[in-house]
């Protein structure tokens, strides 16, 4: 057996510590060891965007990072976007605007997009297809989901 | 571009008589998926859980010579290996999966390879480990001798004269009869209408050409999994991303010869599926590893598993001769298509020949299809199968013939449209269809009538699929505050649960919100065939409908009872029962449940159903690129979708629908393909490398929804989900050769394709 690292990390406001091997990814010690399994994985290769989360500030693919490397980090997942009960804008504009079909993609492209309108609050379209251009979704089309991040850019102005 | 000077997406309305059916509610597992709280297949976890791992074939045709597994069952944290003899021998049958006929012992083949690898990638063993990295170090301990055998990777290489055969026992199956042959072909078909060498003389313009198209993928983000745990009391449970929990339940009774009731099927949330997720991959040797440990076995592909071992769409070889007089009435059409099946026979040639001709009205047609087997994995379905294959060819044959003929493509296939009462070549005649209204709201469209960019070229098809009913169960229960829980057996891929709770909605006269739906286990509902063949919302719906009709009924048996009135005398409309003769008489359903318990019990609605009016759906595409002169690169400007619904049930999904499936069909004609080595192994086994539309490859995708209503649904409603996929390569092909003058019948078009074609 492996020897385990104990990692001492902040996901989604919460101090958490985890033991893991030194050749797992931070993906998987989120969904195997931590439990939240709302980060997706479409392929455990840096391509297709399903496992994106932010670490300190920046997005990053999970698969590609390796658990060790959340030590002293702080993380968002997508458990951590809404308030409590409350939806943020940019979940409920991807429901009001049908923007998920199958919804697998979703989580990625809603924590990539909350970084996008933190950065750049009124984006261009062809900002938000380049910023975007590292999640993958086979259902929508795009369309939908583009829609949505400018509804969702208009709301949290407004707000 | 989002801001047009038009509506980029139009619903075309023709009843509008509805409350609930045409609006657009938020579906109700909505939040769950926003918030990452909806539990897809690999993230079910159980106490116990094992991981499991398979190992597959380095070789595209190979025997096995032995397998030894002995060191791998001895590493440390392994817990389980089996290998195909693990399998009970069950004598050999047909089996209905899903839209497609499997023989079983090819089913098992595909799933532990026996005697012989058929592709790279086909499934040889499976070990169950504490973790997946164990099992993974496990896989390269077991020992397999190989005796390579030469492979063939296309319908040519594998339809030659003394071509490797994949299965010596496989003999051609001869327009009906066995002829004995042993070959890689397992079946040639005709279909044949008139008489086409009398219709190519009364030809004034001809144009005859070949076709060619290789194997893609669905490409569903969430790769396929499955956990199974074999009970001590001989009860396995499934939990699986699936298309079809009963398929999965019924193949594995058959697989394991084991009772169907004693195996309960649990669908999870499924990220994708788009046909790939109607067949059983990994399901049976999670099954088979939990049998041998006694805790539940989970099993996650990789994505390059999932390229390499589950089932693509097929590469084809089409060749189409079409003849016309100088007016533009087509005289004579002839089809020749062969699909490769992969290992396995069963491509989707036969769903082709039912799709290339049927937009059109044709007195003379011949139809050629063979399904051809080669060494690669078994295909399985995608999207209205086999349809933009033949649609690639026959869409474009049409566009050169309205170029001989000096027509508008448009007026061409408005000519010689399809209306109701057209008998198709391969037989049904038509009902109520679309296709001229798609047609012709093509040709008005604000997009078809504006001035093309400067250099850029403009293409338009339409596509066609043709639709299933099948089976489908539903129960509704009334809750004493008059709310309804829904329970069905389709899984939800896009949003069906909402459509089809929208249907129930309906005919009880209370809002969407108000009924609870939910997917349940194949203990909990009745069978329900798979969601697939654009029948969900069309069947299940329907079943919806009529158990909400029986709820109705007995709502208003109980109203009489406690009025004590005669209830032929009441009525329900908008959720309100009163009687016709007597205008005190009024509760609503609200009222009425919650007096249920106190007068006789509640009332739960059902239905089992098969409809037959499924009504095919007809999808045109106007589309206008660019070409890059240095780079052969395309860029698609602008894209119009225009889809018969019959009735839109929730416009977005539809929209949804028809944007997802055209960015599908962009990504076949443009960039996807199996990059296969000499040896018959894929090269791009990642997601970077086969590469799938990104959102900064495309424009937004217009809709216009065409509501020809189906006279075989309550609605109106007609499946939506596959032909949009059907017309993108044509159009896209025909939009090319307006732009530079070379016809491109090769795909996909990459940059290297097209500048070669701009060279020549
Ligand atoms: S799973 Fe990490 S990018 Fe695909
Ligand atoms: S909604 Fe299915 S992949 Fe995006």
């Amino acid at each position: 057996m492996t020897t385990k690292t104990h990692v001492q990390t902040t996901i989604n406001g919460e101090p958490v510590d985890f033991l893991c091997e030194p050749r797992q990814s931070l993906l998987e010690c989120l969904r195997d060891v931590i439990g939240l399994t709302g980060t997706k994985e479409g392929c455990g290769d840096g391509n297709c965007g399903a496992c994106t989360v932010n670490i300190d500030g920046r997005i990053v693919t999970s698969c590609l990072v390796l658990g060790v490397e959340a030590q002293g980090a702080s993380i968002e997942t997508i458990e951590g976007v809404a308030d409590g009960t409350n939806l943020h804008p940019i979940q409920l504009a991807f429901l009001e605007g049908a923007a998920l079909q199958c919804g697998i993609c979703t989580p990625g492209f809603i924590i990539a997009t909350k970084a996008l309108l933190e950065k750049n609050p009124d984006p261009t379209e062809h900002e938000i297809r380049f910023w975007l251009a590292n999640n993958l979704c086979r259902c929508t089309g795009y369309d939908k989901i583009v829609r949505a991040v400018q509804d969702a850019a208009k709301r949290m102005q407004e707000a | 571009m989002t801001t047009t000077d038009y509506d980029p997406n139009v619903v075309l309305s023709t009843e509008n008589d509805f409350k609930v059916v045409g609006t657009r509610p938020v579906r109700h597992d909505g939040v769950d998926k926003v918030t990452g709280r909806a539990i897809y297949g690999a993230d079910y976890d159980a106490s116990g859980l094992l991981h499991g791992k398979i190992l597959r074939s380095p070789h595209a045709h190979a025997k096995i010579i032995s397998i030894d597994t002995s060191k791998a069952e001895a590493l440390d944290g392994v817990h389980a290996v089996v290998t195909a003899a693990d399998f009970p021998e069950a004598a050999d049958k047909i089996m209905e999966l899903g839209e497609d006929e499997t023989k079983l012992r090819d089913l098992r083949g595909n799933i532990l390879a026996r005697d012989k690898v058929l592709y790279v990638g086909h499934a040889i063993a499976g070990i169950a480990a504490t973790n997946a990295h164990v099992a993974e170090e496990a896989l390269s301990l077991i020992e397999v001798e190989f005796e390579v055998l030469p492979s063939v990777m296309t319908t040519d290489e594998a339809m030659a004269d003394g071509a490797p055969i994949l299965h010596e026992d496989q003999t051609t199956e001869e327009l009906g009869d066995d002829s004995g042959v042993v070959s890689n072909v397992a079946k040639h078909f005709q279909h044949i209408k008139g008489d086409i060498a009398e219709g190519f003389k009364q030809a004034d313009v001809i144009v005859e050409r070949e076709y060619n198209t290789v194997t893609v993928h669905q490409g569903y983000i969430a790769p396929h999994n499955g956990t199974a745990f074999w009970s001590a009391d001989g009860r396995l449970h499934i939990w699986c991303e699936t298309q079809g929990s009963f398929v999965v339940r019924d193949s594995l009774a058959d697989l394991l010869d084991m009772p169907v009731s004693m195996i309960r099927v649990t669908p999870t949330e499924i990220g994708g599926g788009f046909g790939g997720k109607i067949p059983i991959y990994v399901e049976p040797v999670a099954a088979l590893l939990s049998k041998k440990t006694g805790t539940p076995v989970k099993i996650v592909m990789t994505r390059k598993e999932t390229f390499e071992g589950s089932g693509p769409t097929p590469g084809s070889k089409i060749k189409i001769k079409v003849g016309a007089t100088k007016e533009g009435k087509i005289t004579a059409a002839h089809a020749w298509m062969a699909m490769e099946a992969g290992a396995y026979a069963g491509s989707p040639v036969g769903a082709a020949a039912q799709c290339v001709f049927a937009a059109y009205d044709l007195e003379n047609g011949l139809i050629d299809g063979f399904d051809v087997v080669v060494n690669k994995p078994k295909t399985a379905a995608y999207r209205a199968p086999g349809s933009p294959n033949a649609a690639f060819g026959f869409e474009q044959a049409l566009n050169e013939l309205a170029e001989k003929l000096g027509m508008d493509p448009i007026d061409l296939r408005l000519k010689n449209v399809a209306t109701e009462g057209t008998r198709r070549v391969d037989g049904p005649v038509f009902q109520r269809i679309g296709a001229k209204e798609v047609l012709e709201s093509m040709r008005e469209h604000a997009h078809y009538l504006s001035e093309k960019q400067e250099g850029s070229g403009r293409g338009v098809a339409i596509g066609f699929w043709f639709n299933i009913g099948f089976d489908s169960a539903c129960n509704i229960a009334l809750n004493k505050d008059g709310t309804v829980n829904l329970t069905e057996g389709s899984t939800d891929v896009g949003g069906s649960r909402t459509s089809i709770a929208m249907q129930a909605a309906e005919v009880l006269g209370i809002s969407a919100e108000d009924v609870r739906p939910s997917v349940v286990d194949t203990d909990t509902i009745g069978f329900t065939a798979v969601t697939g063949g654009s029948r969900t919302t069309f069947a299940t719906g329907w079943a919806a409908y009529e158990a909400a009709q029986d709820v109705k009924k007995q709502c208003i048996t109980r109203a009489a009872s406690i009025w004590d009135v005669d209830p032929d005398h009441l009525q329900m409309e908008d959720g309100i029962i009163s009687s016709k003769t007597d205008s005190e008489l009024k509760m609503t359903i609200k009222e009425l449940a919650a007096q249920l318990s106190d007068t006789g019990g509640g009332i739960t609605g059902r239905a089992s159903v098969k409809p037959r009016g499924v009504g095919g759906s007809f999808c045109g595409n106007i589309v206008d690129l660019s070409i890059d002169q240095e780079t052969g690169k395309i860029t698609i400007d602008r894209f119009t979708a225009i889809q018969d619904a019959g009735k839109a049930l929730h416009p977005s999904y539809v929209e949804g629908q028809m944007q997802g499936g055209s960015v599908q069909g962009i990504g076949w004609e443009l960039n996807e393909e199996y990059f296969m080595s000499d040896e018959g192994k894929m090269n791009n086994t990642s997601l970077l490398d086969y590469r799938m539309p990104t959102a900064l490859d495309l424009p937004m995708i217009d809709t216009v929804i065409v509501e020809v209503a189906n006279p075989g649904h309550p609605f109106g409603v007609r499946g939506i989900g596959e032909a949009n996929i059907v017309p993108p390569t044509p159009a896209i092909a025909n939009a090319v050769y307006d732009s530079c003058g070379s016809r491109i019948t090769q795909l996909p078009m990459s940059p290297g394709s097209i500048l070669e074609a701009l060279k020549s």
